[in-house]
């Protein structure tokens, strides 16, 4: 076993430091294939869970959340869409009538919501419907039994993930104020995550750990002037700004990823804590040990194989980070949909010198660069991912990445295990 | 505004999707906001379609919006012109983009195009997918027979006595409930009758394809939601006459080959005795006896929800306690056929609306939708799938047709197997106490003593729900010589928990295998988790 004398490594280099703090992005603009914010319901609803985001939109908007949710469950889910008709449109019906009608139905339907979000989309902008007086309106009328909250996640603003941000953000001026040191971990995980990491603060000394969102309405964390607060997540600048803004301040790190990530995620807290080294290591050292077995048994899969990112969650450069120093994989193109410099500072720093980052997407060309690389493994939306496996290629589809829990060191291997099993099976099927 | 948790359809562009995606040589530029491209994986995942659509979508920003979008739907149109050659194309406008109105229309004419490109006008706001499928198939055909029509009043010249009959297949596209193997089925009774197919539009066509549509003699409508408006201009323009039935059960395929054959001015006979009808005889056979009355509620498009009606009544002897459709295209036709059936037509696309029907009605069987197939589950009846919305599962990989008579072949097998199911759920049911087959008894077919391990059980529950018990666990397994069986500490019971069902099983297994062999008495959190460790790859 590991010994309890080895150092923990900090991994926060100083700005400028190499890896690709300066790195040049390739710039794109054409058609993104990619999902809008609406998106991110699927998995916000599972995680608050009295919380319901009603979507006012479109027949689209209704069919978007339906199809990319994959596995329709068609249970009566806490998620659904305002349709608007051109009976709103045409100014015939009041479209703010209409919505307080649509959410009164609702709430009668559910009495156990305690939680509303009314969610903007891309045609509730293009009317300019307002939908934070509609919140504050309806708001005056259901609390307090129900709170009534808006953010957008239209495709006009948003990208994929960038809907928890709007999400999460809009959550941030109703937290309670403190003025006690507490620590905040700020994007969603799956509750498992979240225990482990309870337990690994509890052991480092850290006790008063809050999580947002929470798992329940009325749980929300407390914010104050001596909040410190970690990302969980890499798209969360938003949410971000709404904290400082409440006067938290963020404890610069890279991503819980990988074991590497992980541990330099738990030493950034370590540190604002003044938590003796041999502390944390005790605490941490057992699961890192583990982590790190466990992934070296994977490494041998992945060592050395190619791999190109499309730009779909904002995870790719932690991703990319974690897979190229654990697991020894080359990148060759690290695609995403956009690139907070600031947040990801800790992580381009540690990617080696010279790798291709881009920003944005013209679909087009980036798969004509794809196939001219040729590489072992492409991580892409799920529009994309069998075409491409038509043509020969291995691919991990990207959305698996939100849904599946891959923080931490417990998950470190099951993290490795998504990219490797593709590679795998495609080694089985061409037997 | 309505409020909706489950859509039937999709928007109307999603059907001019479904069209541009069935042919070979047709591109569509959409003009839509980033997230449109949603749409892409309808047909990547649930079709398994081994080719991205054939669509572009300008992907406009907020920022864009005070700028120059109509300048973005240009360059998408010039570009994909450029990259993709199409023969055709189509353009147009998702919901968010109709609203901005920058007549995609007029700025890719703006273009002068070699090409036919098609403006397709699809109000988002009003009509839904099957309506867009139809009216992009009927503005594509116009545009490309259009040029080639006779002038009005001009006699269609009769066929030639010796030349076989010749008919095209309209309506099968992308995307369509089991329209791939209905093509083949159907193009197969067709060859048996002795008529030529001679154009199948607009799944696998081209736009060569569509120039030969008015070769033919006659027109057969297999989807009426998406060839009928199409059919209808060609019997106006080419006096193209239509074969209306839709060739579902076999009751409509006779009647279909009957009235092929009258058109074609041929005999039926050979091909009315199909020798590999089979669920005529399989309904009649005496074991099919308790299908007798069966309460049946049907729902799906308009279509095949009113076959579905037909063969539930007329050929397997169900009784139809609902019939209903989201197509409202269709609610005439169906309101009607209700009325034959002496129940209430459902007429709506709202899901819980249909959930709360079928509850009410308690039938025995539900022939559905994916999304009725999920409310049957819930309610614990049988269901079988007759209609879109389509999953993943309505593309098998086996040839598995609804049209013709292999089409009721398969559909005979499709409704009685979950009866068959629901018999032995029943039978199962009744015996549930024996100890056989109670819920913790291992599998009787995989060998062994039928072991109760009721008692075992509960035992275990006890303890975990005592607190005092479970704390001194670990002190009496110290105590004792170790058996070498691990106890599960409460905390690590209660981590497994958090497990997803479908693979906790298989960590119990493992995490046990681990502490047997790594001689850990007591599953604790750490434990399982290093099992974890241990075993991942």
């Amino acid at each position: 076993m590991s010994s309890a004398l080895a150092a923990v490594p900090v991994v926060v280099k100083p700005k400028n430091a190499g890896g690709c703090t300066d790195a040049p992005v390739l710039k794109e603009r054409g058609q993104r294939e990619v999902f809008c914010g609406l998106t991110g319901i699927i998995w916000l609803h599972r995680k608050i869970q009295d919380a319901f985001f009603l979507v006012v939109g479109s027949r689209t908007c209704a069919h978007l959340i339906q199809s990319a949710a994959g596995v329709m469950i068609f249970a009566e889910p806490r998620f659904g869409t305002a349709i608007i008709d051109e009976r709103d449109l045409a100014g015939m019906s009041d479209a703010n009538d209409e919505l307080d009608r649509v959410v009164a139905q609702l709430l009668a339907r559910r009495p156990d919501i305690k939680l509303l979000f009314l969610v903007g989309s891309c045609p509730s902008e293009v009317i300019k419907l307002d939908l934070s007086r509609a919140a504050q309106r309806l708001a005056g009328v259901h609390s307090p039994k129900v709170r009534v909250l808006n953010y957008s996640g239209s495709g006009i603003e948003t990208t994929f993930t960038q809907g928890e941000d709007a999400c999460l953000a809009s959550l941030v001026p109703t937290l309670p104020t403190t003025t006690e040191k507490s620590l905040m971990v700020v994007g969603s995980m799956a509750d498992v995550v979240e225990d482990q990491f309870r337990r690994l603060f509890t052991a480092i000394g850290i006790d008063d750990v809050q999580f947002l969102p929470p798992r329940r309405a009325h749980l929300l964390p407390k914010v104050g002037p001596n909040t410190k607060y970690l990302l969980a997540q890499p798209f969360l600048a938003d949410t971000a700004r709404a904290l400082e803004a409440r006067g938290a301040t963020r404890l610069e790190a890279p991503f819980p990823l990988g074991v590497e990530g992980t541990t330099a995620w738990f030493a950034a807290a370590a540190r604002e804590w003044n938590v003796p080294a041999a502390t944390l290591e005790a605490a941490i050292s057992p699961a890192r040990t583990r982590a790190t077995q466990a992934l070296a048994r994977l490494k041998p899969q992945l060592e050395g194989k190619r791999i190109f990112f499309f730009p779909d969650s904002q995870l790719e450069i932690p991703l990319a980070r974690f897979l190229h120093r654990e697991l020894g994989m080359e990148l060759l193109e690290v695609g995403t949909p956009f690139l907070h410099r600031q947040h990801l500072a800790s992580e381009l720093a540690l990617l080696p010198e010279g790798t291709q980052l881009s920003e944005g997407q013209h679909v087009e060309n980036q798969l004509d660069r794809c196939r001219a690389a040729a590489p072992d493994l492409v991580v892409c939306g799920l529009g994309l991912a069998n075409p491409l496996e038509a043509e020969g290629m291995t691919t991990k589809w990207a959305i698996e990445l939100v849904f599946t829990p891959i923080q931490g060191y417990d998950q470190a291997a099951d993290l490795a295990g998504l990219f490797a099993r593709p590679l795998h099976r495609r080694t089985l099927l061409a037997a | 505004m309505q409020l909706t948790v489950w859509t039937y359809e999709g928007p109307p562009h999603v059907g001019a999707m479904r069209i541009a995606t069935a042919m070979t040589d047709v591109h569509y530029v959409l003009h839509a906001p980033q997230g449109d491209t949603y749409a892409d994986l309808l047909f990547t995942m649930i079709e398994r379609r081994s080719k991205r659509p054939p669509v572009t979508y300008t992907t406009f920003q907020a920022r864009d919006l005070g700028g120059d979008t109509a300048q973005l739907f240009q360059d998408a149109v010039r570009e994909s012109f450029e990259r993709f050659a199409p023969k055709a194309m189509l353009v147009g406008a998702s919901c968010t983009a109709e609203l901005i109105q920058d007549d995609p229309g007029g700025l890719a004419s703006a273009l002068e195009l070699p090409i036919p490109v098609v403006t397709l006008e699809l109000p988002s706001y009003q009509k839904k997918e099957n309506w867009g499928a139809a009216e992009t198939f009927y503005q594509l055909v116009r545009a490309i027979c259009g040029p080639l029509a006779p002038k009005p009043g001009t006699r269609r010249e009769d066929r030639e006595p010796n030349r076989p009959a010749r008919c095209n297949l309209l309506g099968p596209t992308a995307l369509g409930f089991r329209h791939r193997d209905d093509v083949r089925e159907i193009s197969g009774l067709l060859e048996k009758l002795g008529v030529i197919v001679n154009v199948v539009a607009p799944l696998n066509a081209s736009v060569d394809d569509l120039k030969r549509i008015p070769d033919a003699d006659f027109n057969v409508v297999l989807y009426p939601e998406i060839a009928n408006p199409t059919a209808s201009w060609l019997l106006r323009t080419f006096a193209q006459p239509m074969v209306k039935t839709v060739p579902i059960g076999t009751g409509a395929t006779c009647e279909f080959i009957r009235e092929v054959a009258a058109l074609a001015g041929i005999d039926p006979t050979a091909a009315l005795n199909d020798g590999t009808s089979r669920a005529p005889w399989y309904a009649k056979s005496v074991d099919s006896t308790y299908l007798t009355g069966k309460r049946v509620f049907v729902f799906g498009d308009g279509t095949h929800a009113l076959a579905a009606a037909r063969i539930a009544s007329k050929e397997l002897g169900f009784q139809v306690v609902g019939l209903g459709t989201y197509s409202r295209e269709m609610a005439r036709d169906i309101r009607e056929a209700a009325k034959g059936y002496g129940c209430e037509a459902l007429i709506c696309d709202d899901y819980l609306e249909v959930e709360a029907k079928i509850a009410e009605l308690q039938p025995e069987l539900v022939l559905g939708t994916q999304m009725e197939r999920h409310i049957a589950k819930r309610l614990g009846l049988p269901c079988a799938v007759i209609s879109a919305p389509v999953h993943v599962q309505d593309y098998p990989a086996r040839y598995s047709p609804q049209m013709g008579f292999e089409g009721a072949n398969v559909i005979f097998d499709t409704w009685v197997h979950p009866l068959m199911m629901g018999l032995e759920e029943h039978l199962l049911g009744m015996f549930r106490d024996d100890f056989e087959f109670h819920a913790e008894a291992s599998p009787s077919h995989l060998g062994g003593p039928a072991m109760d391990r009721r008692n075992e059980a509960s035992t275990a529950d006890v303890a975990s729900d005592n607190d005092v018990a479970l704390l001194e666990a670990p002190v009496a397994v110290e105590a004792a010589a170790w058996d070498g069986i691990p106890v599960w500490s409460p905390e690590g019971e209660k981590e497994l928990g958090k497990i997803p069902f479908f693979v906790r099983g298989k960590a119990r297994r493992n995490t046990e295998t681990y502490a047997r062999e790594h001689g850990v008495r007591v599953i604790t959190v750490e434990a399982l988790y290093d099992a974890k460790a241990h075993y991942s790859r």
